[in-house]
């Protein structure tokens, strides 16, 4: 019953992301189009949190470490490699190395998790006032000039393997939401996986994980890698949706609000990370296009509310909604069945009278 | 007589600070051997438990388990080896139902269609099928012992180190538990660390007690529980519990 649940579940998201595939470009303007290409590469670095989070219970306060690293990497890739199909390869690897060497440390130095937030948050922190800095023309990597806080300039995708066919911006909004297609039910397919169940374990208690034989650096080395090259594949699709990288990425307010996501959404599922980015991002540029309230004083109410109101996040609490209901009219039903039983045993007996 | 020790100390001790709590002890135990340790609160069992398992790593001295040294190893490649741990708090996955509990220990090993096997045997034989789709978390605390008891078992191992196993048990629970570890005992050798007597002498055929850091004696039940010495540190300071 549970199962067939889940499965239903995820063919009701295949089919929505299919709708959202095919459906928006032909019914969105330009504009919007744009825009939702953003909010799914947002989308993609929340769901890399809601992964390694979520499932691994690690709390990587600097994902956007990753999600900038893949972003920068494309751009340098692209420029010096003159052509997109090898530089997205090769952004996605940067981001999962970087993840890794910065996992090895902190799980082999077994740090604990308040120490691995604060590191993590610190590492994007750096990367922000580092790259900030390298707007001279001599901070360039090949051909490519960092730009200090103007950023790079990121030449579009091309159709794979020809560099002088590139997309267009309904195409690139092809690709991100493909690659959030992609990248969800890899997800889902790792956390029902052995590895990924060891990982919930984990999440449940190292200790016990531990002393049933099981590697526990290992085990959040590797789920902390595939967090970080998910996170890269956003960065990438961020880049190319906005054309343009600049340090901003790693600042202290994208690395909390890719936190906030995955409260709002639901820590523990994957499609409500999802749906926190995309309604924060709808939410936060609704309200920038008016004077009245503050966005920063609202997003903090927001996650005020939240965390008093529906610890859980949305999904996880609509899920239980669902199920309260579904449970009260089965109880009713069943209740009902059993008046008319009872009624009619009552004539059977009268009868017999 | 040495070829069939599967487990010493030698000269094993563990400071914390200035406090000596393991004070070299030599210790060892013979295959398919059931042994108990004993001894009042502080006298360092539960120490000596953690050195053995690794999630201590002693000051001095050393743990070898079927001539490997493990003093220097993780706590995961102790479990590696085929030993089963029970720690002394309950130490489960309580998000988790009891299914995926013992799946996840019996996977560890084995392949994925034998550990669902194994996995069911386990239910089975611990009469866990009314909650083998519960939480962890909503079950009773005797139940909660019980599930541990089977994630050690679920992994086949050759040697189980059981720490306080029946603690928080009603008496039926702890009869059951008893004989569950004499049937566990027929394929494993044993070490379980415990506090309640009557316990002991329900499974014990040798036990160890210890007493300020050290091995006070070695001997059966009997011999145990008649020397003096024991009777004045331990039973005379028997807790209630």
């Amino acid at each position: 019953m549970k199962r067939s649940r889940e499965i239903n579940s995820l063919i009701s998201i295949g089919i929505v992301g299919l709708i959202i595939l095919f459906g928006a470009p032909l019914s969105l303007d330009l504009f919007s189009v744009i825009s939702l290409t953003t909010a799914i590469s947002l989308a993609i670095l929340a769901l890399s949190l809601g992964l390694i989070w979520g499932f691994g219970g690690i709390l990587c306060f600097g994902q956007t470490a990753f999600f900038g690293i893949g972003g920068y990497a494309y751009a340098i890739a692209a420029l010096n490699f003159g052509g997109s199909t090898g530089a997205i390869i090769a952004a996605v690897l940067v981001a999962a190395a970087a993840a890794a060497i910065l996992g090895y440390f902190m799980f082999y130095g077994r740090l604990s998790d308040v120490y691995l937030a604060v590191i993590t948050l610190t590492v994007t922190l750096i990367l922000y006032s580092v790259i900030r800095r390298t707007s001279g023309p001599e901070y360039k990597i090949g051909i490519a000039k960092l730009g200090g806080f103007n950023g790079i300039n990121v030449p579009p995708i091309n159709y794979p393997w020809d560099a002088t066919q590139f997309l267009y911006p309904e195409h690139v909004f092809y690709v991100a939401m493909v690659a959030l297609l992609l990248a969800y039910f890899l997800c889902v397919w790792l956390t029902k996986s052995h590895f990924g169940r060891v990982c919930v374990s984990i999440r449940e208690n190292e200790v016990r994980t531990e002393l049933l034989g099981y590697d526990i650096r290992f085990y959040k080395l590797c789920m902390f890698t595939v967090g970080g090259a998910i996170a890269g594949l956003g960065g990438i699709m961020f880049a190319n949706s906005i054309g343009r990288i600049t340090p901003d990425v790693f600042n202290l307010y994208n690395a909390a609000l890719a936190i906030i996501w995955v409260i709002i959404g639901g820590r523990g599922t994957l499609i409500g990370p999802v749906f926190g980015a995309l309604i924060l991002f709808y939410l936060t540029s609704f309200l920038g296009r008016q004077a009245v309230v503050n966005i920063n004083l609202f997003l903090g109410l927001v996650l005020i509310v939240f965390v008093l109101v529906v610890p859980k996040g949305i999904v996880p609490s609509l899920v239980e909604l669902w199920d309260r209901r579904k449970s009260r009219r089965m109880t009713a039903r069943s209740a009902r069945r059993m008046r008319r039983r009872g009624r009619s045993r009552v004539k059977e007996v009268q009868v017999e009278d | 007589m040495r070829t069939n020790v599967v487990l010493e100390t030698r000269s094993l001790s563990m400071h914390f600070g200035g406090v000596v709590a393991v004070n070299r002890v030599d210790f060892s135990l013979r295959e398919n051997e059931l042994r108990c340790l004993i001894g009042p609160n502080g006298a360092g069992k539960s120490t000596f438990f953690k050195c053995l398992t690794a999630q201590l790593r002693p000051t001095s001295g050393e743990v070898v388990i079927r001539d490997f040294n493990v003093s220097g190893s993780e706590s995961h490649q102790v479990a590696r080896m085929g030993v089963g741990i029970k720690t002394q708090v309950p130490n489960l996955f309580d998000g988790l139902d009891v299914e995926e509990n013992i799946w996840l220990s019996a996977s560890q090993s084995a392949s994925l269609k034998r550990s669902r096997v194994i996995t069911s045997e386990v239910i089975e034989r611990l009469q866990l099928g009314d909650v083998r789709k519960s939480q962890l978390g909503s079950l009773a605390h005797g139940q909660r012992q019980l599930v541990e008891l089977g994630m050690v078992l679920a992994g086949e191992p050759w040697l189980v180190i059981l720490d306080e196993p029946t603690a928080g048990m009603t008496q039926e629970e702890v009869i059951r538990t008893a004989e569950i570890i004499r049937e566990i005992n027929k394929s494993a050798t044993m070490i379980v660390v415990e506090h309640d007597m009557q316990f002991i002498r329900m499974i014990a055929r040798k036990v160890t007690v210890f007493h300020q850091g050290q091995i006070l004696l070695e001997g059966d039940m009997d011999e145990v529980s008649a020397d003096a010495r024991v009777r004045e540190v331990y039973l005379g300071h028997r807790k209630t519990s």
